[in-house]
């Protein structure tokens, strides 16, 4: 697998959710994304941008351009060092949430993409990676 | 661009949502939306979402707060003009947008507004020479 591009984005308010946004959609864009795949991809990107800056203090998403021959992708790493979360097989489950949100965001995400890897402890933050191939 | 500009129409308040909205943007377009709604006795709210490239979660769920409590103070909200690629990407998300009302166009957005106001559904000059 190769690198075709690689950029790091703070993620510490919600402008920045936007600009993460901005940022994968210019990527897909680039790599010819159909428009509905474009959509599926920054809708994830923001749904997990969201949880970075609400749930884990702000953190870092790292967007990275890939060529997997004779597929290309965008895969998006996401990190923060926030509480973490304890149970992460509930955390997915549609409908969960300890915030004011509806509780679809990661288990939406990980329908929208077509990798989806989550890893958290709590007390260390947490890390989600996915990504999307055409 | 910190406010999205509301504007009033007769008995109905338009929304044309332009930019790729923030979140505080989104929360503080649901309070100027339900304070006009009382100040200018809205009877409906019609919002433009054509141009809006995503609908996630939170925005989603801002629409179906506005439904709500438009709802609440007597006035019928319809979301109009969603992209296709929006629509399937909210379906896959999970969101349904239940008690939302969402139409086609603008076109048919006014017509479903003023159906949920019991006034005609037709142009103006149809209905004078239906009188006739």
């Amino acid at each position: 697998m190769r690198t075709l591009r690689t950029e790091k984005l703070p993620l510490a308010s919600s402008d920045d959710v936007v600009a993460v946004r901005q940022a994968v959609r210019m990527q897909a864009q680039g790599l010819g994304f159909s428009l509905v795949d474009q959509t599926k991809l920054v809708t994830a990107a923001s749904e997990i941008a969201r949880n970075t800056v609400l749930y884990g203090g702000g953190g870092i998403v790292e967007i990275e351009v890939l060529e997997n021959a004779p597929r290309r992708g965008v895969r998006l790493t996401f990190e923060d060092h926030g509480p973490g979360i304890g149970d992460l097989a509930q955390a997915m489950r549609d409908g969960y949430t300890t915030g004011s949100g509806l509780g679809l965001g990661l288990g939406g995400a990980k329908r929208l993409v077509s990798e989806f890897e989550i890893r958290s402890q709590p007390g260390t933050g947490t890390w989600v990676r996915l990504a999307r191939w055409i | 661009m910190d406010r999205i500009p509301i504007i009033k129409m007769a008995e109905f308040l338009l929304v044309s949502i332009q930019v790729d909205m923030h979140d505080k943007l989104a929360l503080t377009l649901q309070d100027d939306l339900t304070n006009q709604i009382v100040k200018t006795h809205a009877r409906g709210v019609l919002i433009d979402i054509s141009s809006l490239e995503i609908v996630d979660s939170f925005i989603g769920r801002m629409l179906a707060n506005i439904a709500a409590m438009s709802k609440v103070l007597d006035a019928a909200t319809v979301v109009v003009g969603m992209r296709p690629a929006v629509a399937i990407t909210l379906v896959e998300l999970g969101m349904s947008l239940t008690g939302v009302r969402t139409a086609l166009n603008v076109e048919r957005g006014m017509d479903l507004l003023r159906d949920a106001l019991g006034a005609p559904a037709a142009v103006d000059g149809v209905n004078a020479n239906a009188q006739d």
